[in-house]
C-alpha cells in the first residue's frame, strides 16, 4: 500500500500501542475467568476494577456507576429498552432528537412498535436542538430524554448541561450518547446532571467491541443481557477482559492529554475548513465553534459524495460521506436532511475527521487534492453545466 | 466493492463532455436521488457516430455512463436502443446489487437521447418499456 492519510477518526481510531501493550497479557498469561476464585482469576477481576476506576475518574462518576458493555450500540440499546421497560408504570414517552445515531433511533422505532411514544426533536441549521422546543415536548408521561453529546456526522456539540438541568428539575432520566464526545470534550456527569452516558473505546484509540454505560446510582433500569451475575447482575456475560483493560488505558490517556489534543486538533480542523471554504460553492455543515475538535463536514454543490471519496481513496485519503450511495440506501444522511439541506446538496457531503495521528502535512496534502477533484467532478456534472448556463442567462438578463 | 473495470471507467471515464450540435440529447435521473445522467448523440446515416455524457452521481453511475457510451458508438440506432442495462453490467464485470439502478439509468439515458433524435426527425418516439426506476424505490 502507498501513502495512507487517515481522516475518518469518527468512524474509528487505531488502537494506540500503549493501549495494546496493556491488553496483551490478558490474552495469554492473565486469562483467568474473573468470576472464578483462584489467584489467576483475582488478577483479571482486579484489572477490570482498575479500568472501572479510570473510566469513573474521567467522567466524574463513582466506579460502581460504570458498567462495561460491547460498545456504543449496546450501551444505547440498553438505555432505551432498559429504562423504557423498567419505568412503564410512570409513563411511556421518550424524547430524543432527529440527529441521533441509528443505535438510538432504531431502538426508539422498536419501542414505538411496542407501545411507547417518541418525540424526535428537530434541530436548527447548525444541528443544535432548541431548549424551548425541548421543554414544550415534556409531558407528565415522559420517562427518558436521550440527547447525543456530539453528533458523529457534523460534529455539533449539544447543550448537554442545560438539558441535564431541565431533566433534573422535572425528575426525568437523562441519557446522552457521548460516543463521539469522550476524549474530545470535557465531561462531568455530576455537574452536567447526566443519569446515563454511553461510550465506546474504539473512538478514543482503544479496541473495538468494548464500551461502557454510566448509570447513576439509583436509576431504575432493566438488564438487556440476561445471564450470569457479572457487572453487579446488570450485564451478564464473561467480561471482555483485554478489551476492558484497553478501554481503561485508552480513556486514561485521553483524559491526561485532553487539553493538548483539543488545542492541536482544533487548529488543524480550522486550517482544513478555511482551505476548503476557498473552493467556490462549498459550505460548512454543523456549527463553526460548538464543534468536535477533529470534525470537518462540508458540501460541494453539483457533485456526489461517493465519487469524491473514490477519487480521494485513489490518493490514499480515507474519508466518508453522507451521500446515499455511500450509506447503502437511497436516501442521504438523516442528519444532513435534519439541518435543512436539500437532498441534492446533501448528496455532495464530505466528512473528514482528524485525530491524534493526523499531521499538518496531511491537511496540506488533502487541501492540495480537493480543488482538483471538485473541478474534475463538476466538469462532468450536468447540474453544474445547467447552473453555469443559468448564471450566464441571469447575467445577460440583468444587462 | 467495485470491480477493476468499474474503477477504470470511473477513474478514466471515456467520452466525458458535451456534443454542441448533438442530434439527440437525453437526460434521466433525479438530483434528489443523487444521480443525473445526460447522454449526447451524433447520428449520421442511422449510425451512432459519437456519444458523450455528463453525469452527477456515484462511481457506478459514472462508470455506467462511460461504458454505455462506449458500447453504443458505431452501432445502428436500433442496436443502440437494444443495449440493455445487463450488457452494461456485464461489460463492467458486475456492479454491487444496490448499484444496478445506475446501469438502468444508463439504458434509459440512451433511450431518451434516441427518442429526442426521433422526435427531432419527425419520427414517433419509441415507448419506453422500463418504468422509471425511481418510481419503484423510496427515492422519488
Ligand atoms: C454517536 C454514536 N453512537 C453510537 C455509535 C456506535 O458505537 P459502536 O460502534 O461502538 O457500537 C457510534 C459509532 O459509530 C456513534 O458515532
Amino acid at each position: 500500500m502507498g501513502k495512507i492519510v487517515y481522516m475518518d477518526n469518527s468512524a474509528t481510531t487505531p488502537t494506540k500501542s500503549e493501549v495494546l501493550e496493556e491488553m496483551k497479557p490478558y490474552f495469554t498469561e492473565k486469562y483467568g475467568n474473573p468470576s472464578s476464585i483462584y489467584s489467576l482469576a483475582r488478577e483479571t477481576k482486579a484489572a477490570i476494577e482498575k479500568s472501572r476506576e479510570k473510566v469513573a475518574k474521567v467522567l466524574g462518576a463513582n466506579p460502581d456507576e460504570i458498567y462495561f458493555t460491547a460498545g456504543g450500540s449496546e450501551s444505547d440499546n440498553w438505555t432505551l429498552k432498559g429504562i423504557a421497560y423498567a419505568n412503564q408504570n410512570k409513563g411511556n414517552h421518550i424524547i430524543t432528537t432527529k440527529i441521533e445515531h441509528h443505535a438510538v433511533l432504531h431502538a426508539c422505532e422498536y419501542l414505538e412498535k411496542h407501545g411507547f411514544e417518541v418525540t424526535y426533536l428537530p434541530v436548527d441549521e447548525y444541528g443544535l436542538i432548541n431548549l424551548d422546543d425541548f421543554k414544550k415536548a415534556i409531558t407528565d408521561k415522559t420517562i427518558l430524554v436521550s440527547v447525543m453529546f456530539a453528533n458523529n456526522e457534523i460534529g455539533t456539540i449539544e447543550p448537554i448541561a442545560e438539558v441535564g438541568k431541565i431533566c433534573k428539575d422535572k425528575g426525568i432520566y437523562f441519557h446522552t450518547d457521548a460516543v463521539q464526545a469522550v476524549g474530545n470534550v470535557p465531561i462531568n456527569v455530576k455537574k452536567m446532571n447526566i443519569d446515563l452516558l454511553s461510550l465506546s473505546a474504539h473512538k478514543f484509540y482503544g479496541p473495538k467491541g468494548v464500551g461502557a454505560l454510566y448509570i447513576k446510582k439509583g436509576v431504575k433500569i432493566n438488564p438487556l443481557i440476561h445471564g450470569g451475575g457479572q457487572e453487579g447482575g446488570r450485564r451478564a456475560g464473561t467480561e471482555n477482559v483485554p478489551g476492558i483493560v484497553g478501554l481503561g488505558k485508552a480513556i486514561e490517556l485521553a483524559g491526561e492529554s485532553m487539553d493538548s489534543h483539543i488545542e492541536r486538533l482544533t487548529k488543524l480542523r480550522d486550517k482544513l475548513i478555511g482551505g476548503i471554504m476557498k473552493i467556490p460553492y462549498s459550505k460548512l455543515n454543523g456549527h463553526p465553534v460548538k464543534r468536535l475538535p477533529g470534525n470537518v463536514n462540508v458540501c460541494f454543490r453539483f457533485i456526489e459524495g461517493e465519487s469524491m471519496l473514490l477519487l480521494l481513496d485513489g490518493m490514499g485519503v480515507c474519508g466518508s460521506s453522507g451521500s446515499a450511495c455511500s450509506s447503502g440506501s437511497l436516501d442521504p444522511s438523516h442528519v444532513l436532511l435534519a439541518i435543512g439541506l436539500p437532498p441534492e446538496i446533501a448528496h455532495g457531503s464530505l466528512r473528514l475527521t482528524l485525530g491524534d495521528f493526523t499531521t499538518e502535512e496531511d491537511v496540506d496534502y488533502v487541501l492540495g487534492l480537493l480543488p482538483k477533484f471538485v473541478k474534475r467532478l463538476r466538469d462532468m456534472s450536468p447540474l453544474y453545466e445547467e447552473f453555469i448556463k443559468k448564471g450566464e442567462e441571469s447575467c445577460t438578463a440583468k444587462k | 466493492m467495485y470491480s477493476e473495470k468499474v474503477m477504470d471507467h470511473f477513474m478514466n471515464p471515456r467520452n466525458v463532455g458535451e456534443i454542441k450540435d448533438a442530434d439527440g440529447v437525453g437526460t434521466v435521473g433525479n438530483p434528489v436521488c443523487g444521480d443525473i445522467m445526460r447522454i449526447y448523440l451524433k447520428i449520421e446515416d442511422n449510425i451512432i457516430k459519437d456519444a458523450k455524457f455528463k453525469t452527477f452521481g456515484c462511481g457506478a453511475a459514472v462508470a455506467s455512463s462511460s461504458m454505455a457510451t462506449e458500447l453504443i458508438k458505431g452501432k445502428t440506432v436500433d442496436d443502440a436502443w437494444g443495449t440493455s442495462n445487463k450488457a452494461v453490467v456485464e461489460a463492467l464485470e458486475g456492479l454491487p446489487p444496490i448499484k444496478i439502478h445506475c446501469s438502468v439509468l444508463a439504458e434509459q439515458a440512451i433511450h431518451a437521447a434516441i427518442n429526442d433524435y426521433r422526435i427531432k426527425h419527425g419520427m414517433e418516439p419509441i415507448k419506453e418499456e422500463h418504468k422509471d426506476i425511481h418510481d419503484e424505490e423510496r427515492c422519488e
